[in-house]
C-alpha cells in the first residue's frame, strides 16, 4: 500500500494507528487525522461522483467548504449519517464511511454514463424536459427522478444519541481561533471582559499555525512558533473560555448566536456511549468579533474537476500539518502569491514541484525564494487541459495573450500526479451578512467586504480582507482597541515581516481555445454546474443572480456554494458586462455548515416533545380502558370501549345510558377563570354578548364571546359566585387564549375597571354527572343538600361539603339532561371520581367520553365552538340571536354584528340536516350542493358535526348552508366519491325541544 | 430573536413575549355611533410601516403584562419602552 505520509509534524502522533474502513476496505490513519488527511495518506483522492454527470471527484480542500469529499458515517439503521465532510471529521479507531452517489461502486459507477451524454443535460434540463405528456409526470418521472436524487440516505430509525442545549451570555464572542481571533479574545479577556473564543478545529491557530516560511516572522520566530506562545497566554486567562470543535451555525439579531459543539464525533464507538453528543450553544453576546478568515478560491478552466486536483493551501496543511503529500509530482497552478509558499513547502520536503502562475511577472520576496530554490516558474501561462479519468496525470499549458483573453503559441503537454489551484482568498462574510450586516465590492482583488454599520459586531483579519501578516496584526488591534473602547498596548512593538503581496490576475473565466461548449469549467463541483450552464442561463435571460443559481444550481448543494458562488458572480458580470459589485450576491443563510436535527432538537424528543396536561382522574380512566384524545395539550377520554367494542358500539351504548338512566363525563379540563372586583359585572357585560348585571348570586349563565369583528370567539357558563365574584369556564382549547384576550382588554382599554383575573383551571376538578337518575344519585354523595328543582334548578349553584371538603356543584347542562357539575380542589378530583362511580352503581352510571358527550350536545342542537364554528361565523349565523342582548350599549363584537358583510342574508348558517335513508352517517367536511348537473357545481356549505344517534335512532348532522336559515324542509345533495346522499334541512335541535327533560 | 426590556421584569428573550400589533388604537368609546367604514378603519387598518413602528407587546410567559414598544422595523432594533397608559417618546415621530 503506498504511504504518502512523509514526514513528522507535531499534530499527528505516529505512533497510534488508527485502523479506519473505507468503502469496505481496511485502512490506517495516525492519531491527529481528519479522515481526508487519512485517506491521501493511503493514496485515495477518489471519494466520490458528481451529482448529475457521476464524474469522479477526489478532496479538494481541507475544511468546511468541501464540495466532493462527503461521505456516509456508518451503517446502522439508526446511526447512520449521510453528507459528512471527510475534511472535517476526524478519524477515530473503528471508523466506517463510504462514498455517495455511486453504484455499484465509486470506481465503477452506472451513473458516469450521464457524464456522456451531459450534452443533453444542460442547465434547467428537468424544467425543459419533464413537462409532458403530463401523465409521465406520476408515473414515469417523478419515480426515475426520485431514485436518482439525493446524495446520501436518512437513517430510518429513531437516533439514540443524546444531545443538549445550553443558554450563555458573554461580553465578548470571538468567532474563529486563527490569528486575528487569537488576538481579538486576548485583547477583551485581558480587559476583564467576559470573553467566549470558538473555533470549528480541534486545536486554535486557524492557518498561521502550520506556516513555516522563513519569509513570513514575527518578533524574528517563524509565525508558527509566535502563534503558539499566543496560544499559550490566552489558555491562562481566567474569564476567556475557548471552545474548540464548535462553530457558529447561525448568527441571528440582537447578536443571539446559536453554535454546535461537536463532543463525541471524534471518539471511538466504546467511548461515544452514554455522552452527550453535540451540543447546541444558545449564545447572547454584548459584543460580537467575526474572525473567520478565508477561503481559497479554485480557477476554472477545462477538466478542472478531476481528482487530484485540489486547492494549493489545502496541499499545504496536508503537508505541513498532516505530514501527508498529495503527490508526488504537483503543479501548482496560481494567479497570486500564496501558491509559493506552497510550492517552498513541497520543495524543502523534496516533492517534485513547478508553478505555472497567470501574472506577467511578480517580485515579491516568496518569489524570489522559489527562484532561488530553483523552482520552475511559467509566468504568463494557464492551464487548458487536464488528463486522467480517475486521477489526473496529465495537463496542457499555454501562453496567454497580451489582453489575457485568449492564448497564443502552442500547447505544452506537463505531466504531474497532482495539480493545486490558488485564484485568490475569499473572505468569509457570511457571519456578517446572516447578522443583517451589508457588504462592500473591492474591485483591486475582486473581494465582498463587510460594510462596518454596526456597534456591535465587527470583523477583523481576513475575513475582512486583510490579507497579508502585518495587515492583520496592525488593523486587528487598532479595530479591537476601539471597537472595545479600551487601550490595549500588547501588540505596540511587535515586529512583523511579511514578504507576500497582494498583487493578483484575476481571470474568472480562463481563457482556452476549444470552444466553451466543448469544455467542462466547473464553478459548483458538488451540483456539477459549470460555466457554460452560467452563460446559458443569461443567454435565456435570467439576470438576478438569485435567478440565475435557482435555475443552474450553483451553490445549492450542501456547501452552499462556498467555492462556487464568486465565480459564478464573476462570470455573469463578464458576460453581461457589468461591474461585480454591482450584482449584489446571494442571500447567506443559516446554518453556514449542516446540522444535525438532533442538536436543534436537544433533549425535546419522546416524551419531552411536548407538554401533556392530564386531569386528577387521569390514572382512572388509563385503568378503565380508555381511548384518549389530545384536545390542545389535555390527554381527555374519548370513549371507554368494553369487551372488545369498537368506537362506534361503544359511543352508542354510553350515548344511550346517560339518556336511559345516569352518565359521568371528566369535565376538569374546560378553563376556568376566577374574576373577582367591584367592576366584575360590567366587565362580563363588556365581553359577552348578553347582560350579567342583574344574575343573581348563585345563579349561572351562558355566554357567548365574540371578537371584535362580530365572530364567535369562545362560548361557557359563568357562575356569580357572590356579588363581586364569578367563575367563567371556558372551552378546553380556547382557556389560554380567552384568559391573554380578557387581560389585553383590561390593561389596554378598560384599565379604569376593577378586575382581577386568575387562572384556576388546574385548581379544580370536575365531574359532570347528567341523566333522569343523576338527583338520586347526587342526593347520595350530598345527603344533606335540598336538590329540589325549587331549591337548586336548573342554571344554579350551591357549596357543600363531601366528607369535609367544599365542593362548587353547579346545575348546568351541555347534554339536555339533568346534570350537576361538581368542582372539587384538584388534589381530591381523583377521590372524588371513585365516590361518584361508587355511588352511581345501582343506577348503571355510565363513564362516557368527549365523543359521547359530542354526540349528546348535538342531539340538542349544542354547538362546539371551533367544530361547527370557524371563525366566520356570527350569532345570527348559528341561529342564537337570542342571546345577543339588543339593550346593552356596547360589547366586543357588538358595532360589527351590523356591518355590511355581516347582515347579509345569504351567509353561511348553521342548519340541522336529516338523511333521507336515516342509517346513512354524513361524513363531518362533506360538501352540500343543491345541483349536481350543473357546472361547475355551486359549493352551499359544508357538515360541521355528524353522528347516528342512539336516543333517536337515526342519522343526524349538523351543517352550515348558504342561507340556511330559510331553507328548512328543503332538499339537498351531499356528493360523496361514489354516490349522492339525499339530506333535508331540518331544525338544529333533534332532541326535546321544549326541554322537559332538564328538568324531569 | 429580540432582547426585550419589560419595564416590569426587564430583559427578557423574546420567546417569552406575544407581540400585539401596532400601538395606540384606542377603541371607539361609541361604536354605534360610526359608520362601516370608520369602524372599519379602527378594526382592520394597520400602518405596517418599515421604519419606525410604536408596537403592543406582552409579557406572555412572564408578568403577563401589556405594554408598548418603539421599533424601527427596518433593522429590528428597539428604541423604546414604555408602560400602557404612559405618553409615546416624542422623538420618535
Amino acid at each position: 500500500m503506498p504511504n504518502y505520509r512523509i514526514h513528522k509534524t507535531e499534530y499527528i502522533d505516529e505512533t497510534k494507528r488508527v485502523s479506519f474502513k473505507y468503502d469496505g476496505k481496511t485502512y490506517f490513519g495516525c492519531e491527529g487525522d481528519t479522515l481526508a488527511s487519512a485517506l491521501l495518506a493511503n493514496g485515495i483522492h477518489l471519494v466520490g461522483r458528481s451529482f448529475k454527470y457521476h464524474r469522479p471527484r477526489g478532496i479538494v480542500s481541507c475544511g468546511a467548504e468541501e464540495p466532493n469529499a462527503i461521505c456516509q458515517i456508518g451503517n446502522k439503521k439508526d446511526l447512520t449519517e449521510p453528507n459528512v465532510r471527510a475534511t472535517e471529521l476526524e478519524l477515530y479507531e473503528g471508523l466506517e464511511a463510504s462514498s455517495q452517489n455511486c453504484w455499484p461502486n465509486v470506481k465503477f459507477d452506472i451513473g458516469g454514463i450521464n457524464n456522456f451524454i451531459s450534452p443533453l443535460i444542460p442547465a434547467g434540463f428537468y424544467y425543459k424536459t419533464f413537462m409532458w405528456p403530463k401523465s409521465f409526470w406520476k408515473k414515469v418521472y417523478e419515480p426515475l427522478i426520485r431514485l436518482s436524487a439525493g446524495l446520501g440516505k436518512s437513517p430510518t430509525e429513531p437516533d439514540p444519541d443524546i444531545y443538549d442545549h445550553k443558554h450563555v451570555h458573554y461580553d465578548v464572542l470571538v468567532i474563529g481561533g486563527g490569528i486575528s481571533g487569537i488576538i481579538a479574545a486576548k485583547m477583551a479577556a485581558k480587559n476583564n471582559l467576559k470573553t467566549l473564543l470558538v473555533d470549528d478545529k480541534k486545536i486554535l491557530g486557524g492557518s498561521t499555525i502550520y506556516q513555516n516560511n522563513e519569509a513570513i516572522k514575527i518578533d524574528n520566530k517563524l509565525s508558527n512558533e509566535w502563534l503558539k506562545n499566543e496560544i499559550q497566554e490566552i489558555k491562562k486567562l481566567s474569564n476567556l473560555t475557548i471552545k474548540t470543535r464548535t462553530s457558529i451555525a447561525a448568527y441571528h439579531g440582537y447578536n443571539f448566536l446559536l453554535a454546535k459543539e461537536n463532543l463525541t464525533d471524534h471518539l471511538p464507538e466504546e467511548k461515544k456511549k452514554n455522552k452527550i453528543r453535540q451540543r447546541l450553544w444558545k449564545i447572547r453576546a454584548k459584543k460580537v468579533i467575526i474572525a473567520t478568515g478565508s477561503i481559497e478560491r479554485p480557477l476554472v478552466f477545462n477538466n478542472n474537476d478531476r481528482p487530484g486536483i485540489l486547492l494549493s493551501n489545502s496541499i499545504n496543511k496536508y503537508l505541513d500539518y498532516y505530514g501527508v503529500s498529495c503527490g508526488e509530482n504537483i503543479i501548482l497552478f496560481t494567479n497570486n502569491d500564496s501558491a509559493y509558499e506552497t510550492s517552498i513547502s513541497l520543495h524543502k520536503k523534496g516533492i517534485k514541484n513547478l508553478i505555472v502562475d497567470l501574472r506577467k511577472s511578480a517580485r515579491s520576496e516568496l518569489i524570489k525564494q522559489a527562484e532561488s530554490l530553483g523552482i520552475k516558474i511559467y509566468f504568463n501561462y494557464v492551464v487548458t487541459n487536464t488528463f486522467g479519468y480517475r486521477k489526473i496525470n496529465s495537463l496542457e499549458i499555454m501562453k496567454l495573450s497580451e489582453d489575457g483573453n485568449t492564448t497564443v503559441g502552442n500547447k505544452i503537454k506537463l505531466s504531474c500526479d497532482c495539480l493545486g489551484m490558488s485564484g485568490g482568498w475569499t473572505p468569509m462574510v457570511h457571519m456578517h451578512t446572516q447578522s443583517g450586516g451589508k457588504l462592500n465590492f473591492r474591485d483591486d482583488d475582486q473581494v465582498f467586504l463587510p460594510k462596518e454599520n454596526s456597534e456591535d459586531q465587527i470583523s477583523v483579519g481576513s475575513c475582512n480582507g486583510d490579507f497579508d501578516l502585518e495587515n492583520i496584526i496592525d488593523k486587528t488591534v487598532n479595530k479591537i482597541n476601539k471597537f472595545l473602547d479600551i487601550d490595549n498596548q500588547d501588540y505596540q512593538d511587535t515586529n512583523i515581516i511579511c514578504s507576500k503581496e497582494n498583487d493578483k490576475r484575476n481571470i474568472w473565466l480562463l481563457p482556452n481555445k476549444i470552444p466553451l461548449g466543448k469544455t467542462k469549467c466547473f464553478i459548483d463541483f458538488q451540483n456539477d454546474s459549470t460555466a457554460k450552464d452560467i452563460k446559458l442561463a443569461l443567454k435565456e435571460g435570467f439576470r438576478s443572480i438569485e435567478h440565475v443559481k435557482r435555475y443552474t444550481t450553483t451553490g445549492m448543494a450542501t456547501d452552499q456554494g462556498k467555492l462556487s458562488n464568486m465565480h459564478a458572480l464573476g462570470i455573469i458580470a463578464d458576460t453581461a458586462g457589468v461591474k461585480m459589485g454591482t450584482l449584489g450576491t446571494t442571500t447567506f443563510r443559516p446554518p453556514f455548515t449542516p446540522l444535525t436535527f438532533g442538536t436543534l432538537v436537544g433533549r425535546n424528543v419522546g416524551k419531552f416533545f411536548e407538554v401533556v396536561r392530564k386531569t386528577s382522574m387521569h390514572e382512572w380512566h388509563v385503568e378503565n380502558n380508555a381511548e384518549f384524545e389530545n384536545v390542545g395539550q389535555w390527554k381527555r377520554p374519548w370513549y371507554y370501549p368494553k369487551n372488545g367494542e369498537n368506537m362506534h358500539d361503544a359511543v352508542q351504548r354510553e350515548s344511550k345510558a346517560a339518556r336511559d338512566s345516569a352518565g359521568i363525563l371528566d369535565a376538569s379540563t374546560l378553563g376556568k377563570i376566577d374574576i373577582q372586583g367591584t367592576d366584575a359585572s360590567e366587565f362580563l357585560n363588556r365581553v359577552y354578548t348578553n347582560a350579567w348585571s342583574k344574575l343573581e348570586v348563585g345563579k349561572c349563565r351562558y355566554g357567548l364571546m365574540l371578537n371584535e369583528d362580530g365572530m364567535v370567539y369562545d362560548d361557557g357558563v359563568t357562575t356569580r359566585i357572590s356579588e363581586n365574584h364569578y367563575l367563567m369556564t371556558t372551552t378546553t382549547g380556547g382557556a389560554a387564549n380567552v384568559l391573554s384576550k380578557l387581560e389585553d382588554y383590561l390593561q389596554t382599554e378598560w384599565p379604569e375597571l376593577d378586575v382581577y383575573l386568575t387562572s384556576v383551571t388546574d385548581h379544580y376538578s370536575t365531574a359532570s354527572i347528567c341523566g333522569p337518575n343523576s338527583k338520586k344519585i347526587l342526593n347520595k354523595l350530598f345527603p344533606n343538600l335540598d336538590l329540589s328543582d325549587e331549591n337548586f334548578p336548573h342554571m344554579s349553584f350551591k357549596e357543600d361539603k363531601l366528607e369535609n371538603i367544599n365542593c362548587r356543584i353547579m346545575r348546568i347542562s351541555f347534554t339536555g339532561e339533568q346534570s350537576y357539575e361538581i368542582n372539587i380542589e384538584s388534589k381530591y378530583g381523583h377521590s372524588l371520581w371513585k365516590m361518584c362511580i361508587e355511588a352511581g352503581k345501582e343506577f348503571n352510571l355510565t363513564h362516557y367520553g368527549t365523543e359521547t358527550m359530542h354526540l349528546l350536545r348535538a342531539e340538542k342542537g349544542f354547538i362546539i365552538v371551533g367544530q361547527d364554528t370557524d371563525g366566520t361565523m356570527t350569532p345570527s349565523d348559528l341561529q342564537m340571536d337570542w342571546i345577543v342582548s339588543k339593550k346593552k350599549f356596547d360589547f366586543i363584537g357588538k358595532r360589527s354584528l351590523y356591518r355590511s358583510d355581516t347582515i347579509r342574508e345569504d351567509r353561511k348558517q348553521l342548519v340541522g340536516l336529516l338523511t333521507d335513508d336515516p342509517k346513512e352517517i354524513l361524513e363531518e367536511g362533506a360538501q352540500i350542493v343543491s345541483d349536481v348537473k350543473s357546472k361547475p357545481i355551486d359549493m352551499l356549505g359544508h357538515v360541521t358535526s355528524s353522528y347516528f344517534s342512539p336516543n333517536l335512532n337515526k342519522s343526524i348532522a349538523l351543517a352550515v348552508v348558504r342561507s340556511g336559515k330559510t331553507m328548512k324542509g328543503q332538499k339537498l345533495i351531499i356528493p360523496m366519491e361514489n354516490k349522492n346522499i339525499n339530506v333535508t334541512v331540518s331544525d338544529t335541535i333533534f332532541l326535546d325541544k321544549e326541554n322537559k327533560r332538564l328538568n324531569a | 430573536m429580540f432582547l426585550i426590556n419589560c419595564p416590569f421584569c426587564g430583559e427578557r428573550d423574546q420567546s417569552e413575549f406575544s407581540s400585539g400589533g401596532e400601538a395606540h388604537i384606542v377603541r371607539p368609546k361609541q361604536p354605534t355611533e360610526l359608520s362601516d367604514d370608520e369602524w372599519a378603519e379602527y378594526l382592520f387598518m394597520r400602518k405596517n410601516i418599515k421604519g419606525i413602528q410604536f408596537e403592543r407587546w406582552n409579557h406572555a410567559h412572564g408578568c403577563r403584562k401589556w405594554f408598548n414598544v418603539v421599533r424601527d422595523t427596518s433593522n429590528d432594533k428597539i428604541l423604546s419602552v414604555y408602560k400602557m397608559g404612559e405618553k409615546p417618546p416624542v422623538n420618535y415621530k
